[in-house]
């Protein structure tokens, strides 16, 4: 007898037979049906709950009748292997439910006010009573002060991220990156803060007659402070599964190190820098408190990064949301609904802009 | 234009452990040099330092004189760089620019290097996959990336990749090891062209192939790990495989030892 014979019940090493049976599927879909038929008597039957808990605590039912169903029938090893497998599908369902919920939230309760006014007009003179009104101003906030960040984190961040890859040797980049991971918990309140009382109370008196002034710019600073730590990071992580021989193979042609890193390196990275860069973006997107804090929110269009206050998106939604107007709900909704596709556009449009330089496998 | 090579008392570091131990050989111009020997024994070691590639790893340096045509290469004068487009090197797993296509990556060095003209740039592809015996496999695909293609043949592109910038040495680490036999004689084939023009050196695992290519043969070993790698015999590869002087030498290509 082998040492797995002995040790572990009902495993032969030699078998005779290298078939087993199987559990037929009639008798895993009786067995969902009863496990859900019992949960649902139970459970509504004695009024303790309703179909939300009848359908978890059915699924728990289906995974333990499972078991022992397919224990009976293929043994214990499969009918583990089942379970486990079950389990894995039920928690990939539930991880997705809060996201579709999301999504369906948004569209069926944004879809009232998805019109051509919400989106070619302000809040300039929208009264409580008034139904119409839009967010073309927070849209043009939202575009200008996450573009101005972009502009600003990104050359910044990846030059950080090559700093610490190709060339931070020793003490100095160790508390390169230990800062960067501190910055990437800074709350984003904390962001706004600084920037209100660095740029807003202390530099932007200097152009204009000693007031302080907010302006989009200001939270743009503030959105590139919560960007940076993000860049810096996902970018490393990138730059760090470039393959040595990718590299080598370039200083071996007398490339130099500079060369090699904008030419080889960089390309190969780009698409995982890329996803990086749009994580940061989308999170600056839907960031409110620094730009509640430094851009001030306005109802008004303002073009103009550098001169006054400036709306938001994010910040149009919460305060459409916490507005005494009937008209306002929709309002919110329907600006949330916007935030998500401007994102998800810029995500996609990027993602289609790192694969053309690829080439075509 | 191949170039001779000069090795007297060569000692390399990674820190402060001592890869190889006072090294010197002579490679003549436009012959072909077999590096052969254990694992870990220094051979790759030794074959890095002579373009300077070790350099890659901090803390490594080197001890000794190394000469290219009586320019000593680890001058402080000298421009790495410029060493490297002299000595190119072919590594053990091909690697080919996977962003790059097929054309791209032949002239890769020519192109990072500044040569921005078209039609120089064609005209080095072409030859350069000529040399490498690749132009008529690939001539109608220059534009898929070179990264789809088989093994064999990405090792060919990284070899007309190396012999576009004209160098005058080319060092080859194991370029075999990962490759069928096929293509590993489509590369021996290549190397007996490419003598015409450069002088080889090359590391290899492959006793067979060091007997076959190789006019040289330098034998390198360790008494115990952690020892750093000596040069134990080199002499015409004729005489290191039917009469080494060595013993270690005789051990280890019949086998006995490593």
């Amino acid at each position: 007898m082998s040492i797995l014979e002995r040790q572990v019940p009902g495993v032969v090493m030699t078998p005779d037979n290298i078939r087993s049976r199987k559990l037929p599927v009639v008798t895993n879909v009786l067995v969902a049906v009863a496990a859900f038929a019992v949960a649902a008597v139970v459970v509504l039957g004695t009024g303790i709950g309703n179909w939300v808990l009848a359908v978890v605590v059915g699924a728990v039912l289906y995974l333990v009748g499972l078991y022992f169903a397919a224990g009976r029938v293929e043994g214990r090893r499969a009918a583990k292997n089942r379970t486990m497998q079950a389990l894995i599908y039920s928690a990939c369902v539930l991880a997705i439910l809060p996201l579709a919920s999301v999504v369906w939230t948004l569209v069926s309760k944004g879809i009232e006010r998805l019109d051509a006014n919400f989106f070619s007009t302000s809040m300039n003179n929208i009264g409580a009573r008034d139904p119409l009104g839009g967010a073309y101003h927070a849209i043009i906030g939202t575009l200008e002060q996450v573009g101005i960040a972009t502009l600003m984190a990104v050359p910044l961040g990846v030059l950080g991220a090559i700093y610490l890859v190709e060339y931070g040797r020793g003490k100095f980049a160790g508390t390169v990156r230990f800062f960067v991971d501190v910055m990437t918990g800074i709350p984003s309140i904390v962001a706004g803060l600084f920037i209100l009382s660095f740029w807003v109370l202390i530099v932007s008196p200097w152009f204009n007659d000693g007031q302080p002034r907010f302006s989009g710019f200001a939270a743009s600073l503030a959105l590139a402070v919560l960007m940076l730590p993000t860049i810096v990071r996902s970018t490393e992580e990138m730059l760090r599964l470039v393959p040595g021989p990718l590299r080598e193979g370039s200083y071996a042609l007398g490339v130099p190190q500079w060369k090699t890193i904008l030419k080889v390196v960089l390309p190969t990275a780009l698409p995982g820098i890329v996803t990086g860069v749009m994580l940061a973006v989308a999170r600056a997107a839907g960031e409110t408190a620094p730009v509640l804090l430094v851009a001030g929110g306005a109802a008004a269009i303002n073009f103009d990064p550098f001169g006054g206050n400036q709306q938001s998106l994010s910040l149009f939604v919460y305060q459409q949301a916490g507005d005494a107007s009937r008209y306002a709900p929709a309002r919110a909704w329907t600006a949330a609904l916007t935030l998500v596709a401007l994102v998800l556009i810029l995500t996609i449009a990027a993602k289609l802009l790192a694969r053309r330089n690829k080439l075509s496998r | 234009m191949a170039k001779r090579i000069e090795a007297s008392n060569v000692s390399s570091y990674y820190g402060s452990f001592k890869a190889i131990d006072s090294v010197s050989m002579t490679v003549e111009p436009k012959t072909i040099t077999a590096l052969i020997g254990p694992s870990g024994c220094g051979k790759s070691t030794f074959l890095r330092s002579i373009n300077r590639m070790h350099e890659v790893l901090p803390g490594a340096r080197i001890e000794g004189r190394l000469t290219i045509d009586d320019q000593n290469i680890y001058d402080p004068d000298v421009d790495v760089t410029a060493v490297r487009r002299m000595i190119g090197m072919v590594f053990q797993r091909p690697n080919p620019f996977p962003t790059m296509s097929i054309y791209e990556n032949a002239v890769a060095g020519l192109k990072l290097n500044g040569v921005k003209k078209k039609s120089l740039l064609d005209e080095a592809a072409e030859k350069s996959l000529r040399s490498a015996n690749l132009w008529d496999e690939v001539k109608d695909r220059l534009d898929r990336p070179g990264a789809g293609l088989s093994g064999g043949q990405q090792q060919r592109l990284c070899i007309a990749r190396t012999i576009a910038v004209e160098p005058q040495v080319v060092l080859m680490d194991e370029p075999c090891s990962a490759l069928d036999p096929i293509s590993t004689l489509a590369i021996e084939d290549l190397m007996f062209k490419l003598k015409d023009r450069f002088t080889i050196i090359i590391v290899t695992h492959n006793m067979q192939q060091a007997a076959r290519v190789s006019d040289k043969t330098g034998f390198f070993s360790i008494d115990k790990t952690g020892d750093p790698g000596r040069l134990i015999e080199y002499d015409d590869t004729q005489k290191i495989f039917s009469n080494p002087s060595q013993r270690k030498t005789e051990d280890y290509i019949t086998g006995r030892f490593g």
